[in-house]
């Protein structure tokens, strides 16, 4: 008794689970995600830079993040200092949302894009946005 | 034969030697290993390359392309048998099967460890079957096959009973026996068989059972089963053999017809049939239900299980009885019907006496005495005296084919205890389909392998040893003939004070035959405990299951 | 000295893979190779089952491991001695998804009396289950790199998973439970004499590899972190055929890439195919009603039997004697039923 049919219809099943990736996608596109840098205050800026390079704050951004709630909410640090000497305010409005005013096209780019669900505002409130 | 005394036998170590398993070459030790077939054994049945040899020479007299033969053999098997090629390539090794072994428990020899015994055969699967062995060798555990792994085949696939109680806890279903049957039939190619099995597979195919009777012995064996019948009973029955028209044929191992304490066993079927009238007959041309042909090859086991079916179609009966016996039901159960079926002459079984349609056989149309025994109690059709088993505190080893091949675990019980009133169960994790083997099986049971016998006997004997203590049982029941040969001696040695029985002695003690007087000893010639006080009708079942969930 | 070349063969490739990523080599390990891999498991599992699938199964030969099925007055295991495919799906869906029979795992010890007494033995099921499991929610988390959107039961996952918010992120159970139990069924592989015994470097070699494996995640997701949007662009840029390598992946990453793609190749033509033989050991997926329907075997051979007439031919003086029918009274007597019957 061979049960071919039971083995090749098990086989199926494994090598669609298995291409499931591949098949999921057939005929859509998945863009990279695209980040919005243009808002007003970046706009202003006369050189456009972030407080580390990107390449750092593209992995490492939410581990910073967390360092300045522990220097701030712990500590009562008020002060960052950057890798190239920089001093920064340690404020989620005056620094980082300050440049970054508009999550829906740029912090959720990434986040949907990997379908990462941060808990940053669990408790915070995202700006308004629309007023470039 | 001697043996060691039990505590020199106890001095085991599980530890593995210091050498590697592929670095360390089999030793045959005297009193672990069995007699080379004779010759003539093998020419009876066409077997290749019939020759005197013994394991301990050098010189095995193997043909000089013996190493193309067991290659090709192997190769033929891979294709036949997907079985072998997952359980060639599936296991990894996780050791749950290393000490589930009664030979492994009782030896510490790692390569009594299913998993090992195994790797015996993997290694050269690798090496020649699959490209990383090809390629790795030692990496992946692949080696040569060279006169050494063929000794080393030898001395452990005839280490094996084909007891299956590794595979029930490999969690791959991984099942020794099937590598070790197909291992055998690769020695087999070069004539390299025990003699234990190689004479009865003669025997069998020549004269209709394993021990060679002829048909007026086998007669004579019966008739003097029939006359101690009488004396204990007052009861004359009178058997037929060969008979056409008969409703049923009835076939038992040969062992019950010829030794001690098996006879006893074979009087409890003549009764039973007797009591109730059965239309059956015996046969002197298929008088085996064993089949030794399972320990040598599936062909063998083929050529020796078509009686069967050819004497029941010959004689034009309905359906087939099978009497008490371990291999002989993975053979019939497992086998018969694929290899030798369909059995089209047949009709589907029913019982003459209740009216039961034994549909779980209706295929193969062959019934489990003890299947049809239960039926007939469930339906109050027997007249049973279980007061007079009360010398009798019994407990029940489950042969290892009957639960691990079928499942006939409660129909047996159940006659035990309305034919019993003092039945205890063993631990449970010896019992059922954990039950160990009586360590003779697979053809393991001559008096030069007595050592290696009492060694894979200890964990039997051990869960026999506590219910003895702990409820003074002295008779253990089981329904195969390999035990009622082997677990004697095993008893003698290790539990001394337990008898051993059949399930259907124990029935024929109890059983009220319509024209029978009064009995004053059972079938043994042992006194009956007291005059019979009980009256008939079905016993009140013992004091069943009352046995510890666990020895500690 | 089976574990020494296995350690060294894994610490050799993580080194492989760590040089490949200095030297520029990110096509290779990025793109190349994992498509190699991706094929030769997909490819070489078929394989191996089809290899498998075209050897028959010539005779039912469960092992049972409960009452069979008789007479309906008596309770059958219907799943452990299974009658029916339910049954059977049942009894296979356990094993898989639960290792039943490594449950029933157990240990002797042999004591003074003699005295053999047993344990049940539960913690390598323990591991084993909690190594499978682990490595099956992993992967599966893993989907949010490979596909957009996500489908939303990757989410539910990495949510029960990261129920456990340490330092205000997600620590994955499933990562602690996957280090812990591959430690463990390396120890117990190490310290267990019968373990050690049988194992070879192709066992140790896949535990080095996960541990490898699950330790180069470990790392990259709670200490060295990488930009997981170019993981992501990489990964989806795999499944969909239009293969990128963005910048800025560490060789962290790629040690991590490589190491996969090294289990991928090498599952089909190892052990590892128990994954596979599970389903199709016959031991456990076949329902055991042998005497109840005829299971055939296609390559049923005829052999030479010792027939009934041969068998008369050569003691029919001693039947007759004996009275024993016989079908021919003599060598010339014609066929035919002997006049006596013996009565009941």
């Amino acid at each position: 008794m061979y049960d071919s049919g039971k083995i090749l219809t098990g086989l199926l099943i494994f090598a669609l689970l298995v291409t499931f990736p591949v098949w999921y996608h057939l005929g859509r596109a998945t863009p990279p995600p695209e980040p919005d840098l243009d808002t007003p205050v970046i706009a202003g800026l006369a050189e456009k830079e972030c407080i580390e390079s990107t390449e750092y704050m593209r992995a490492y951004h939410m581990e910073l993040l967390k360092t300045w709630r522990d220097l701030a909410v712990r500590s009562g640090e008020k002060t960052y200092v950057a890798r190239d000497g920089e001093k920064y305010p340690i404020s989620l409005e005056d620094t980082c949302l300050k440049c970054h005013s508009n999550k829906s096209r740029f912090c959720d780019q990434c986040h949907n894009y990997l379908g990462v669900d941060p808990n940053c505002w669990n408790c915070h409130v995202a700006p308004e946005e629309g007023n470039r | 034969m001697s043996a060691p005394k039990p505590q020199e036998l106890l001095k085991v170590s599980h530890r593995p030697p210091r050498t590697g398993w592929m670095d360390t070459p089999v030793e045959f030790r005297k009193g672990t290993w069995c007699y080379p077939g004779k010759p003539k054994s093998l020419e009876v049945l066409d077997l290749p390359f019939p020759r005197q040899w013994s394991p301990e020479d050098e010189d095995w007299k193997l043909p000089p392309n013996w190493k193309e033969i067991v290659l090709e053999g192997l190769r033929e098997r891979l294709h036949r048998f997907r079985s072998l090629q997952i359980f060639m390539d599936a296991c990894v090794r996780c050791g749950a099967c290393a000490d589930k072994c009664h030979f492994f428990i009782g030896s510490g020899d790692p390569k009594n460890m299913p998993v090992l015994r195994a790797e015996l055969l993997r290694s050269v699967y690798r090496r020649e079957f699959t490209t990383a062995g090809k390629l790795l060798g030692r990496m992946v555990g692949a080696r040569d096959l060279d006169e050494r792994v063929l000794k080393e085949w030898f001395y452990y696939f005839f280490q094996c009973t084909e007891c299956r109680r590794c595979s029930v806890f490999c969690p791959f279903g991984i099942d020794t026996a099937e590598i070790t049957i197909i291992a055998r039939e690769l020695l087999n190619l070069l004539g390299l068989n025990i003699d234990w099995i190689a004479t009865p597979i003669a025997n069998c195919y020549r004269t209709g059972n394993h021990l060679g009777l002829l048909p007026h012995a086998f007669k004579d064996m019966v008739d003097f089963c029939v006359d101690e019948i009488q004396n204990v009973t007052g009861v004359g029955i009178e058997p037929t053999f060969n008979r056409k028209g008969a409703e049923i044929l009835f076939v038992a191992p040969s062992g019950d017809v010829f030794a001690d304490p098996g006879i006893y066993t074979f009087m409890g079927y003549l009764m039973l049939f007797h009591a109730i009238g059965l239309d059956y007959t015996l046969s002197t041309y298929a008088s085996e239900g064993g089949n030794f042909g399972l320990f040598t090859s599936h062909e063998v086991m083929k050529r020796l299980n078509a009686k069967i079916y050819a004497e029941a179609k010959r004689l034009g009966v309905k359906w087939i009885i099978g009497g008490e016996c371990g291999h002989m039901w993975r053979v019939l159960h497992q086998y018969m019907d694929t290899m030798n079926g369909p059995a089209d002459s047949l009709e589907e079984p029913v019982s003459p006496i209740t009216g039961t349609k034994f549909e779980n056989a209706r295929s193969t149309r062959m019934v489990h005495i003890c299947e049809f025994t239960a039926d007939l109690i469930r339906h109050g059709k027997l007249k049973l005296d279980p007061s007079r088993n009360d010398h009798l505190v019994v407990t029940f080893h489950d042969s290892c084919n009957p639960s691990r091949a079928m499942g006939l675990l409660d129909e047996p019980r159940y006659i035990i205890r309305n034919v019993c009133r003092h039945f205890y169960d063993m631990p449970e994790n010896t019992i059922r389909e954990y039950t160990f083997c009586c360590g003779s099986g697979a053809g393991l049971g001559p008096d030069e392998n007595l050592e290696m016998r009492l060694r894979g006997g200890l964990p039997r004997a051990n869960a026999v040893k506590y219910v003895r203590e702990k409820y003074g049982v002295n008779t253990l029941a089981c329904i195969c003939a390999i035990d009622r040969a082997a677990l004697p001696p095993l008893m003698d040695y290790w539990v001394p004070g337990v008898g051993v029985a059949g399930v259907h002695e124990l029935v024929g003690n109890a059983l009220i035959l319509p024209d029978e007087g009064e009995r004053t000893t059972d079938l043994r010639g042992n006194p009956l405990p007291q005059p019979a006080g009980a009256g008939a009708g079905n016993g009140d079942p013992g004091g069943a299951g009352a046995a510890p969930r666990r020895e500690a | 000295m089976g574990m020494g070349i296995s350690l060294a063969l894994t610490v050799a490739l993580i080194l492989v893979a760590w040089a490949g990523a200095a030297a520029g080599l990110q096509v290779v390990l990025g793109t190349v190779i994992p498509y190699l891999a991706g094929l030769t498991f997909l490819g070489g599992l078929i394989w191996r089952v089809v290899r498998w699938a075209r050897a028959p199964v010539p005779f039912r030969i469960p092992t049972t491991c409960g009452q069979q099925k008789s007479l309906p007055w008596i309770r059958y295991a219907a799943v452990d001695n299974p009658a029916t495919t339910l049954g059977v799906v049942a009894r296979v869906a356990l094993e898989v998804l639960l290792f039943r029979s490594l449950l029933r795992n157990s240990r002797f010890e042999l004591r003074e009396g003699p005295k053999l007494v047993y344990f049940w033995e539960k913690w390598l099921w323990v591991a084993g289950l909690a190594f499978h499991w682990s490595l099956f929610v992993i992967l599966t988390r893993h989907l949010r790199f490979f596909t957009q959107p996500v489908p939303a039961f990757v989410g539910w996952l990495e949510g029960a998973d990261g129920f456990f918010q340490v330092w205000l992120s997600a620590l994955y159970l499933t990562d602690v439970v996957v280090l812990v139990a591959v430690t463990y069924l390396f120890l117990r592989r190490v310290l267990i004499p019968q373990v050690r015994y049988v194992s070879l470097p192709a066992d140790y070699f896949p535990l080095f590899l996960i541990m490898g494996i699950a330790g180069s995640g470990v790392l990259m997701r709670y200490f060295f972190r990488v930009d997981v949007t170019a993981v992501k662009e990489l990964a989806l840029g795999l499944v969909t055929f239009r293969p990128v390598l963005p910048a800025g992946l560490s060789a962290l990453f790629y040690v991590h890439l490589f190491l996969v793609s090294v289990l991928l190749v090498y599952f089909p033509f190892s052990k590892l195919v128990h994954m596979a033989g599970i389903f199709l050991s016959p031991t456990r997926n076949l329902a055991n009603t042998n005497r109840e329907r005829r299971h055939i075997n296609p390559w049923n051979y005829p052999v030479k039997v010792h027939t009934y007439e041969e068998y008369e031919e050569e003691f029919r003086k001693h039947m007759i004697a004996a009275g024993i029918p016989v079908e021919r009274a003599g060598p010339s007597a014609q066929v035919g039923i002997p006049a006596e019957k013996e009565g009941q």
